[in-house]
């Protein structure tokens, strides 16, 4: 040190105060980045790697208890599970050949109305690795990712019904958001009627709601809501909540409406991954009001 | 009780670093395992316990630089925002660091009041961070900080114990 007014003993580097304003500021600029531009998804793949073979471990525990209770299941148990299953598969057989032939009549009817033909898509099985890691969130981790070639946006489902989308790939994993994250949107349609509408996620709770619904509208309690397709994102017809509660307040312009989704995100492991739906045609250019025409480089910004 | 004195009069070796990363990382674990529903609310931040444990006894070694790069881990290990554990983290070692001479005079039982405000702190940073981002909160998070301040004693036992056996063994 050249100046002996601040000589010191041990060099310990800048103070403790210094490095909290230095890591605040840096983790203020990091948490500002991500949450506007979404610039770090590669630097997150990069870390994931670092942490993937530890989450990989954790989720050793539930599976090994999983198979020991594989392991002592009884043949009372499996033979009752083995005729239930059979019965489940007769009735179901018999609907499926009920659809199919409603699928032909449909059509053969829309060849008639020369409607374009509802196409089949694709599903991928995937497992549940962990069910909402972070207690803010509505989130899954499922065990396949940019190596079963996973996508952002696909649709997820199981059985019974829309589970959510998927919003971010790892490489090995992904990320699941479900329907009932706070303002997750999926446009519906009522099946009783066909009023088309939109079911946001709660986020609170694992429920979802009806805004913007007028007091007036035809809406009963017990209402299954299908996707609408309308979007493009989520293929038409697949169930995915149920309205259990209404309350119609006069002194509200609109009704406040709750629903429980169908999907049974918490009885089982498995879930599907839709891929290869049919690409909506597409948009028709936006016609230009007069005068606006030297806006055109402004006017893309989607 | 011996552990319930103050832990300033002997003198202990040196930590290994084996020992801290290895901490660092079984706290991980610990923190990744599938916890659900209100276990998920109870569950105690063991990165930031861990933290906060070395922070106090070894603040040479570990602070808050290292602090910070855990919190990077926990944020990518649970998807939350890029730098919301990393800040919360910073304040911990802050913390920490800045109140370890006070903390080192104190026993278990005074230790636990102090740690209870640094636990504080740090949750309702992350709190709020993410009430800034999304607009809501989940009030029921905040019991994971008395969960931490609880294991705080049981930790600072075991984790001595662990140092004095291996003084014994070498």
């Amino acid at each position: 040190m050249a100046n002996p007014q601040t000589f010191q003993f041990f060099n310990r580097g800048p103070s403790p105060a210094a490095r909290l304003v230095f890591f605040v500021v840096l983790s203020l600029l990091l948490m500002f980045v991500d949450a506007r531009y979404r610039y770090l998804e590669s630097a997150r793949n990069a870390l994931s790697m670092l942490v993937a073979p530890i989450q990989q471990l954790a989720t050793m525990p539930g599976k090994l208890l999983h198979q020991a209770g594989e392991f002592f299941v009884t043949q009372h148990g499996l033979v009752e599970e083995n005729s239930k299953l059979l019965q489940q598969h007769g009735h179901d057989a018999a609907q499926l050949s009920l659809l199919q032939s409603m699928q032909q009549e449909n059509q053969q009817l829309r060849n008639l109305l020369a409607l374009p033909q509802r196409s089949e898509f694709s599903a991928q099985p995937v497992e549940i690795l962990y069910a909402e890691r972070d207690i803010f969130k509505r989130k899954l981790l499922v065990n396949k990712g940019e190596d079963a070639q996973v996508k952002i946006g696909r649709v997820v489902m199981d059985d019974m019904g829309i589970v959510g989308q998927v919003t971010r790939v790892y490489p090995r994993t992904s990320e699941i958001t479900l329907i009932t994250e706070k303002d997750h949107a999926v446009p519906v349609q009522i099946v009783r009627n066909g009023l088309r509408t939109i079911v946001f996620g709660a986020g609170d709770t694992s429920q979802l709601s009806l805004r913007y619904m007028p007091i007036s509208s035809d809406i009963q309690n017990g209402d299954v809501l299908v996707t609408s397709g309308i979007d493009g994102v989520y293929p038409p017809g697949i169930p995915v909540a149920k309205v259990v509660k209404i309350e119609r307040d006069a002194a509200y312009p609109f009704a406040r409406i709750s629903c429980l989704p169908l999907a049974g995100v918490d009885r089982n492991r498995q879930l599907l991954i839709l891929s290869d739906l049919p690409p909506l045609p597409a948009k028709p250019p936006e016609e230009l009001s007069p005068g606006a025409g030297m806006d055109a480089k402004t006017g893309g910004d989607d | 009780m011996p552990y319930l004195s103050p832990s300033t009069p002997e003198l202990q070796r040196p930590v290994s670093n084996t020992f801290i990363v290895t901490s660092i990382l079984v706290a991980l674990f610990l923190n990744a395992l599938p916890w659900e529903g209100l276990w998920l609310a109870l569950r105690p931040d063991f990165v930031a316990l861990v933290m906060l444990y070395w922070c106090t006894h070894a603040p040479l070694r570990v602070g808050i630089g290292l602090s910070w790069a855990a919190g990077m881990l926990a944020d990518v290990a649970d998807s939350s925002l890029f730098g919301q554990h990393a800040l919360a983290y910073t304040l911990l070692a802050f913390g920490g660091v800045v109140l370890h001479r006070r903390l080192q005079m104190f026993d278990l039982r005074e230790q636990t009041t102090q740690v209870l405000g640094i636990f504080a702190v740090t949750y309702a940073v992350y709190a709020l961070v993410h009430w800034q981002v999304s607009g809501y909160m989940m009030w029921s998070y905040l019991l994971g900080c008395l969960t931490s301040t609880l294991l705080w004693a049981p930790l600072s036992i075991m984790f001595r114990a662990m140092r004095q056996a291996r003084v014994e063994r070498e």
